[in-house]
């Protein structure tokens, strides 16, 4: 006899099932929000305007910009502890090259960049030959580039800053790429933020259209099942790291370009920051699921916050409590409305 | 003609330009203070909606909390808006700040500088806006470089050299000198100032993340003790070092060692009444906070560019047993 009800397992999902499922819907509705709640306590009455959104979207981009990559690797399964302090390195090599050896700043970027990718590829090899957690792994290159950038800074310039990059040839066109200033109407936006959108994109691209992207997914959902579907899961990983590497270390170069100068502790800190704009934009840190937009979304998140906050006249020792309290309740609603939408009783 | 005698010449110009001038000065065309205005002579309405922004690079601990805490007391006192973010050592972060500083409607910028080619872009762009700044706490021989008119604070080569002349009364003549924040171009600077004026040898020690951990500051510090046993002196540069991770030390060792501090903290003030610690040299972070907002408030109501050209010195001021008692109430009240 024919059943009256339809087989579920055929049943057309609605366009708002669907939507709800992706990992980022969870984070844009948290940034609406968040953006409604200090657009609401703002005093300077610019805080959605021009001048405002300048002011976030410059802090978010690199975050931004690192983030998008550190999700690539966290759905891959594995984190990066060594993101913030590679943001100093690099800036504090890029100075150094410049000004203690005379070289052309456009010669220091690609050599920083292959020093990433070099710290990089030893992060992955590491991970994957000895089976150690990555967490462990990276906080020990974290510790290690740590105490490498005050002791080389010191023992080559007799301080812990890097200076006078400016003085330095192929600095004006560097700055020009990486760390200039664009006007629209009266304000004045980054140059970083045309970055972030760009490699939000490729990395979105990355993950979604390509093979590499399957690749990532599977190494991170379950990477024995992946290796014997024929995935690289090694070559996958080591790949991701690399990524992340070069992330912070464009991000370092940016920096050093903007700031002129770099101390030797710059960045340091930052690389929980990161995990946390991608676990807020859906990636799970247990790997296997995750976006990338979610992550540039949660960077705009704590861009949002970090300018909202003195816009509001709050005090801004209250961020550190914000950012926690963001992180808790990104992750409950995504997980409320991916339960939710995947039809599972709560 | 000296540069010091142009720059009054050009100051008391621009005095008497903008005297003549009277009201409305706006110059910014390029970006906007959407809801303040900067005209010379401000009604009561007017002044409430001043806004004096002080950017720092402060981590809100005991040092910069007393500054945050002269900054808004010279808000209240004023009847103006006064936003104090740090960016706990971030340069990046600062950069950012001031550069938002703009549209978030400042009507005067403080900002310290410890590292000025960070933030120069972001101070000159807030000059361009036509917001007068001043820099506080540290920068005080880049001010210019960042188009601010005068700085607030104290030299840290001055107090280093005080504090070697301080050490050379008393016959030191071997001083180890602890540098608790390793990216800190300040604290280096204290101690080279001290080795410039010292009879004796003074010796850089990295105790980085100190404040952090100051037992295993303090276990640091007796082993540097324990290792060079003609150690005499200590040149701690922050209360706390000097009175949870230096005094332990050496009471622990029972040598005859010499402590001075900078900064003040109610344990240290303490400890020099008791006759542990010999000195704190103050730097009065309070009216470093104060007095930014003040002149930039003069600049704005008054168009006054105070100092001179020249920085305006908060210290080295001395806190020995002579006047410590006087001080320690002020401490304790958290406004010292």
């Amino acid at each position: 006899m024919m059943s009256n009800l339809s087989d579920e397992r055929v049943s057309q999902t609605s366009i708002a099932t669907r939507m709800l499922r992706r990992p980022e819907l969870g984070a844009l509705i948290g940034a609406f929000v968040i953006f409604s709640l200090f657009w609401g306590f703002d005093t300077t009455g610019n805080f959605a305007a021009l001048g405002g959104t300048a002011g976030w979207t410059d802090i978010a981009a690199p975050i931004g910009i690192i983030a998008v990559f550190v999700s690539l690797l966290m759905i891959g399964g594995e984190f990066d502890l060594s993101t913030g302090v590679m943001v100093g390195t690099s800036g504090l090599l890029a100075g150094m090259l410049v000004t203690e050896y005379g070289l052309n700043m456009w010669v220091a970027i690609p050599i920083v960049l292959l020093f990433a990718a070099a710290v990089g590829f030893i992060n992955g090899m590491i991970v994957v030959r000895t089976g150690l957690p990555s967490f462990i792994v990276t906080l020990a290159t974290f510790f290690v580039l740590r105490g490498a950038n005050l002791a080389v800074t010191k023992s080559l310039t007799g301080t812990v800053r890097v200076s006078g990059i400016e003085e330095a040839e192929g600095f004006d066109s560097a700055h020009a790429i990486f760390a200039s200033r664009l006007m629209v109407g009266t304000s004045s936006f980054q140059i970083s933020i045309l970055w972030w959108i760009a490699l939000t994109i490729l990395a979105t691209w990355l993950l979604s259209r390509t093979q590499f992207g399957n690749w990532i997914f599977a190494s991170g959902g379950d990477k024995n099942a992946a290796r014997n579907a024929g995935v690289p899961v090694d070559r996958t990983k080591v790949t991701l790291f690399i990524m992340t590497s070069l992330a912070s270390a464009f991000v370092g170069i940016m920096f050093v370009l903007r700031l002129q100068g770099m101390q030797a502790g710059q960045g340091v800190g930052m690389e929980f920051f990161y995990i946390i704009a991608a676990a807020v934009g859906g990636t799970l840190l247990m790997g296997g699921a995750g976006s990338a937009i979610g992550a540039s979304i949660g960077a705009a998140i704590m861009g949002i916050a970090d300018i909202g906050i003195p816009y509001a006249l709050w005090d801004q020792d209250w961020r550190w409590t914000f950012i926690g309290v963001i992180l808790l309740a990104a992750v409950l609603v995504n997980t409320f409305i991916g339960n939710r939408a995947k039809g599972a009783k709560r | 003609m000296s540069f010091k005698k142009l720059a009054v010449l050009a100051g008391v110009a621009a005095l008497t330009l903008s005297g003549c001038a009277a009201a409305a000065d706006d110059t910014a065309s390029e970006a906007t203070s959407s809801t303040e205005e900067t005209t010379a002579a401000a009604t009561t309405e007017e002044m409430k909606d001043i806004k004096i922004c002080v950017y720092t690079h402060g981590d809100g601990g005991t040092f910069w909390s007393v500054a945050q805490m002269g900054a808004e007391d010279a808000g209240k006192d004023l009847g103006i808006t006064v936003d104090y973010q740090g960016s706990s050592n971030d340069s990046a972060k600062q950069a950012s700040t001031i550069d938002a500083g703009i549209a978030a409607g400042c009507n005067g910028i403080a900002a310290s500088a410890p590292d000025a080619g960070a933030i120069e872009q972001a101070m000159l762009a807030v000059k361009a806006a036509g917001i007068p700044t001043v820099t506080m706490n540290s920068g005080s021989d880049v001010f210019k470089d960042l188009g601010a008119f005068t700085h607030v604070g104290q030299d840290e080569i001055v107090a280093g050299r005080e504090a070697g002349y301080k050490f050379n009364d008393a016959g030191m003549t071997n001083i180890l000198c602890p540098i608790q924040e390793a990216a800190n171009s300040g604290l280096t600077d204290r101690c080279a100032g001290a080795r410039e004026t010292s009879t004796g040898t003074v010796s850089d020690f990295n105790l980085d993340g100190g404040l952090a951990d100051l037992t295993a500051a303090s276990a640091k510090i007796k082993a540097a003790l324990e290792a060079d046993p003609t150690i005499d002196a200590v040149f701690a540069l922050n209360a706390d070092i000097a009175a949870k991770a230096v005094l332990p030390a050496v009471q622990d060792l029972g040598r005859d060692i010499m402590i001075g501090t900078v900064d003040m903290s109610e344990d240290a003030l303490n400890a020099i009444a008791a006759g542990d610690i010999a000195f704190a040299i103050d730097q009065q972070q309070y009216a470093q906070g104060y007095m930014s907002v003040v002149l930039l408030y003069l600049n704005v109501t008054n168009a006054h560019s105070l100092g001179g050209g020249l920085p305006i010195y908060t210290g080295p001021g001395f806190v020995d047993a002579s006047n410590v008692a006087q001080v320690q109430a002020l401490v304790a009240a958290g406004s010292r």
